[in-house]
């Protein structure tokens, strides 16, 4: 790497014409729903600047705190789940043998490349009354009264009542996990990838179990990973607006429905400014605290 | 504490495989199909419901093109594939080559803040999109600008422009700067090194990039929703006012038609990376 100041017109000419874009139409715009967020909503519905905190106390209001605690929450348990689903197969990729390796990743980020929308709303089909989770289930049903009443206990299960498994947050969880699980599995491979094998060899040769091994060496080690693809999880989970639209119901409004009516129906820009920071606030000082620990251990490093 | 390796070593040798080969565990192999199963069902059988011949989705009754031929003459859903080819490719050209200048400038200058700039830089990637797709819609609204199709492809350079950047750094972190030293040492100038060296070498990554960039437009839906005025309805709005309507096997064979475009322009990105990949290796 060299010094900007080394050939100022090169690096004016190469990092000019994206820093402008990115500022003028992403920067600025953020900079203008923040101060939107301190302003007021006019009669027919036009955003005066002022500087109230109104927005945000109404932010806090119960009905709306329950709505982001809800979002933290599906957030959490969909983060949760994808961990669990999500460890299993990139640990299976990144031990794999090298000609698997890359085969079993395409299968993995393939459905990643298909439109968003789509994923989503192919799990519509899965998942409500007549769809294809309860056709399978009434088939299974249907076979296992069948044996009831070879055993001579006609009807003993009753009638198939297909279950309610759409527009819930239920559903809402599934279509996170589905739609995030490749945001997950692609850092936790990376980290798996470059881990040092020896330390597990050096544990199970000690006389440490594979799961005492899993949880005393692998998990610590492969830490970073977990954590980033963990929080890029939850970020995204908690701030989607799609899926909790498609597949949720009236339990499962997330905090990005709330803010998609206020731009929208309600049309109350300065609360849902206020509303999109209440997400952007807590990525922010994430990334602030995560860029101090990188200084800090370059720096730590450089001094040993 | 001699015995503990031997032992170890014993039951290595019984089991007559490394510890470390998780994938040939029966269990290992059972939660991976389990997990592709979970990824591909619903695409797959998406995909599939598009040919069946019944309106109302639900059970199979035979092979059909009849929702395609009803999708491709659908004149609103012709529009909008139109409207989205021309966002897509507008925005791709403009976001690969501001993309590629950054991720070349962050690759190769040291400059104060640099930290914080990447940071800031890198943001379209990880906010979520609606809280962008509201920004650029007060934005605009701001500047007293209609939406339309030029506010959409507006927004998506902005958010691609990441990403452009992300695929060139990645690319360039192989690259050999003695040739670049080399070409100087001969005489080169900087701007002839630039477009003789440097640039040929960059191709595969704006290949890459590029499609990625059109992937991304392509499939965007939240961020267009914010910003797409009357008129300017793209593929992914149109399925979205479709399915909203109800859910038909016209509103499959449509997805249908995205996923293969999308997906056969990531096939083909990728199996161009992997090509250059080998060629360097040889």
């Amino acid at each position: 790497m060299e010094d900007w100041r080394k050939n100022k017109g090169a690096f004016a000419i190469f990092l000019g014409p994206a820093s402008f874009w990115l500022l003028l139409f992403f920067v600025i715009p953020l900079i203008l729903v923040w101060v939107y967020s301190f302003g007021e909503r006019g009669p027919q519905g036009q955003t005066y600047l002022a500087l109230s905190f109104e927005n945000y106390l109404r932010a806090i209001e119960p009905i709306h705190l329950g709505i982001m605690l809800k979002s933290i929450w599906i957030g959490a348990i969909s983060t949760a789940v994808c961990l669990v689903v999500g460890f299993p197969v990139a640990m299976g990729i990144a031990f794999a043998p090298s000609r698997w390796k890359n085969p079993l990743l395409l299968i993995v980020v393939l459905p990643f490349f298909t439109n968003l929308l789509i994923r989503t709303y192919a799990w519509i089909a899965v998942l409500r009354t007549r769809g294809f989770l309860n056709f399978g289930l009434e088939w299974v049903h249907e076979k296992a009264n069948w044996l009831f009443a070879l055993a001579g206990f006609p009807a003993a299960l009753g009638e198939f009542v297909p279950l309610e498994l759409l527009y819930n947050q239920y559903a809402v969880v599934i279509g996170l996990v589905y739609v995030h699980l490749p945001f997950l599995i692609l850092p936790l491979y990376a980290t798996l990838e470059k881990l040092d094998r020896s330390y597990l060899e050096a544990s199970l040769d000690l006389g440490a179990g594979q799961w005492r091994t899993f949880f005393s060496v692998l998990v610590p080690l492969v830490m970073p990973g977990i954590v980033s693809g963990a929080l890029l999880v939850f970020i995204l989970s908690m701030g989607n607006f799609l899926v909790p639209d498609l597949l949720g119901g009236t339990d499962s409004l997330m905090i990005g429905n709330l803010i998609a009516r206020e731009y929208g129906a309600a049309r109350d820009w300065p609360f849902g400014s206020a509303l999109s920071f209440m997400i952007m606030y807590p990525v922010f000082i994430f990334f602030v605290i995560n860029a101090m620990v990188a200084r800090y251990r370059t720096r730590r490093r450089a001094e040993v | 504490m001699s015995t503990l390796p031997a032992r170890s070593m014993r039951r290595r040798r019984v089991r007559g495989t490394n510890p470390l080969e998780y994938l040939k565990r029966p269990w290992m192999q059972l939660t991976l199909l389990a997990s592709f199963v979970f990824l591909y069902f619903p695409i797959v059988t998406l995909i599939a419901f598009s040919f069946n011949d019944s309106r109302r989705n639900i059970t199979w009754r035979g092979f059909t093109w009849k929702y395609y031929e009803k999708a491709f003459n659908n004149a609103s859903l012709h529009d909008a594939f139109v409207n989205s080819m021309i966002v897509a490719g507008t925005s791709t050209l403009v976001s690969t080559a501001l993309g590629a200048m950054l991720g070349l400038a962050l690759y190769r200058y040291r400059f104060p803040w640099k930290g914080t700039y990447e940071g800031v830089a890198h943001l379209p990637i990880v906010i979520p999109e609606i809280c962008m797709g509201v920004a650029m819609l007060v934005f605009f609204n701001a500047i007293n600008m209609d939406l339309s199709l030029i506010t959409i492809t507006v927004s998506h350079i902005a958010f691609t422009i990441p990403f452009v950047a992300v695929v060139i750094r990645a690319r360039m972190a192989g690259f050999d700067v003695s040739l670049e030293e080399a070409s100087h040492d001969l005489g080169a100038s900087e701007w002839q090194t630039f477009w003789h060296i440097t640039f040929p070498y960059m191709v595969p990554g704006l290949v890459a990039g590029a499609l990625m960039a059109f992937v991304l437009s392509l499939d965007d839906f939240v961020i267009t929703f914010f910003t797409a005025g009357v008129g300017s309805t793209t593929f992914p709005i149109k399925i979205y006012s479709m399915l909203r309507f109800s859910v038909t096997p016209e509103v499959n064979a449509a997805s249908t038609v995205l996923i293969v475009i999308t997906l056969s322009l990531t096939l083909i990105a990728m199996i161009m990376q992997s090509r250059w990949a080998k060629g360097r290796q040889e």
